[in-house]
């Protein structure tokens, strides 16, 4: 019996070793692959006074200040003073977010290219997935593919019993996404879905020929959504109004509202060059690379 | 009963849902990166004990089932209710055929059982795991057979059947395990 224990106990922290080491190649991998492309890492504030304002995401409250929901107004900041290619991993911290997809506190990897769109980011994240796949040996042959390209409405009328349009009006876009859309998505090779309505991409660029659609892309693997980008919204007064929008939204919902974070604004008054980002959850990533279907086990101590 | 945030939602936790209390048996949180989270529940009526799916979005209420135990003494049957007694109150507490069901074949005079109640209304009895009874009516064993593992149906002072060695006879005193209705062991008649 106590043979048997301690066997279980060297096989679990064996693999939880290899999951530790594996975690370390990926973070060392990512690094790479920005240094290979002249990208500069940066770290910016974890505590801020004014975290972006998101209709649906909550920051968790830190001493007067809000831990970060994402590194983005900061980073955005930097390309107003200059800055053209620029990658931070770091942690991040969302409230009441906890399942086997999500923790209150995860890792994320964001970068941002000045002068280029949303385009430009779609080809560097399947050159991203390729080197990694590569450098961790791991599913080479899945994430060498092409991704696949589909719109949001498309999406829905292949997978979802009813359209988009209609689970808007119906007010359960979330639960067809998530439990009739979302596990069909990058099944055989990365999906791509793009075309989301302006209203659902609070930071993003309105497409030129069609207004009522963003330069929002997210990328699913094996049904997990693992990042989300934009054609970032340049123009101040666009911004400060999806801003009061979403304060409007959650103060008539009686949630907690952020002030608007005065110092991104007057950055982009001004100036903010044309350019594209993205946040990548590296957790996430951990898991599909490593076919874990629970975030815990890519954690260091996924159970606290 | 208190009404609490979705954000607290739990396997196990137990719900009035219209009218009727429930228990989460299996939970689910997700969330698109720039949407509302949905909670997703399986629920299981804990009276009818049917399922179904149920979500929430953040941000909706939900309200708790108040549930509670009382450990109540098995009295008497009287027309079509099972008549209990409390221990330290004394109080007698009657529970309908529905709501003993089958576990009527297990019920001992001056037994102790748990009873589940859904604010003042009993909804379930748990018996313990074991209980012992004796056996009303059984069929001799046929003689020369001495085989292991035979059995022969017999049955309880409640009419339960069940199957036992061919060594037990009318009278005897035998072990149940009241999960399965099975046979555990033959028990000295403590008389």
């Amino acid at each position: 019996m106590a043979n048997t224990l301690s066997e279980l106990t060297l096989r679990s922290s064996l693999s939880r070793l290899n999951s530790l080491k594996q975690r370390s190649d990926l973070l060392q991998a990512l690094r790479r692959f920005f240094w290979q492309r002249d990208f500069i890492e940066v770290e910016t504030p974890i505590r801020l006074i004014t975290p972006a304002l998101e209709d649906y995401i909550d920051a968790i409250p830190a001493n007067g200040k809000f831990l970060r929901t994402s590194p983005e107004l900061h980073m955005k900041r930097l390309l107003c003073e200059g800055a053209e290619k620029i990658f931070q991993i770091g942690a991040c911290f969302r409230e009441h977010e906890h399942g086997e997809r999500h923790r209150e506190e995860f890792t994320m990897l964001e970068w941002y290219e000045a002068h280029c769109d949303y385009r430009k980011i779609a080809g560097d994240l399947h050159e991203l997935f390729k080197f990694c796949s590569v450098e961790l040996n791991s599913r080479q042959e899945y994430f060498s593919q092409e991704l696949e390209v589909l719109s949001l409405e498309d999406a829905f009328a292949k997978y979802a019993k009813i359209s988009l349009e209609e689970s808007i009006e119906n007010n359960n876009f979330e639960e067809t996404l998530c439990f009739e859309v979302e596990p069909h998505l990058g099944k055989e090779r990365p999906t791509l879905i793009n075309d989301y309505p302006a209203s659902m991409a609070a930071l993003s660029r309105k497409k030129q020929n069609a207004p009522h659609l963003a330069e929002r892309f997210e990328v699913y693997v094996d049904g997990l959504e693992l990042a989300n980008a934009y054609s970032e919204l340049t123009n101040a007064n666009e911004q400060r109004q999806r801003f009061q929008e979403c304060r409007d939204l959650r103060k008539s919902q009686k949630r907690i509202t952020y002030d608007l974070d005065e110092n991104f604004l007057q950055a982009l008054e001004n100036g903010m060059p044309e350019a594209g980002g993205i946040a990548l959850g590296v957790d996430r990533l951990a898991m599909v690379l490593s076919g874990a279907k629970d975030i815990s086990s890519v954690l260091a101590f996924g159970d606290e | 009963m208190a009404v609490i945030g979705v954000e607290q939602l739990k396997k196990n936790i137990k719900l009035k849902i219209d009218g009727q209390p429930h228990t989460v048996t299996d939970f689910t949180f997700t969330k698109p990166g720039k949407g509302q989270a949905v909670y997703r529940c399986k629920l299981k009526n804990l009276i009818t004990g049917n399922t179904f799916d149920r979500s929430w979005r953040s941000g909706d209420n939900v309200e708790k089932a108040d549930l509670s135990t009382r450990q109540l003494i098995f009295s008497y049957i009287e027309d079509n209710a099972f008549v209990f007694m409390d221990g330290e109150t004394y109080d007698q507490v009657m529970l309908s055929k529905d709501v003993v069901g089958d576990n009527a074949h297990y019920l001992i005079d001056d037994g102790e059982v748990e009873v589940l109640f859904f604010e003042d209304n009993a909804i379930d009895i748990q018996l313990p795991n074991f209980v012992i009874k004796p056996i009303h009516k059984s069929d001799p064993g046929v003689k020369g057979d001495t085989a292991t593992n035979v059995t022969k149906p017999a049955y309880t002072d409640t009419g339960l059947e069940l199957h036992v060695p061919i060594f037990i006879n009318e009278g005897d005193l035998v072990k149940i395990d009241t999960r399965n209705g099975e046979y555990v062991e033959r028990v000295n008649a403590k008389k």
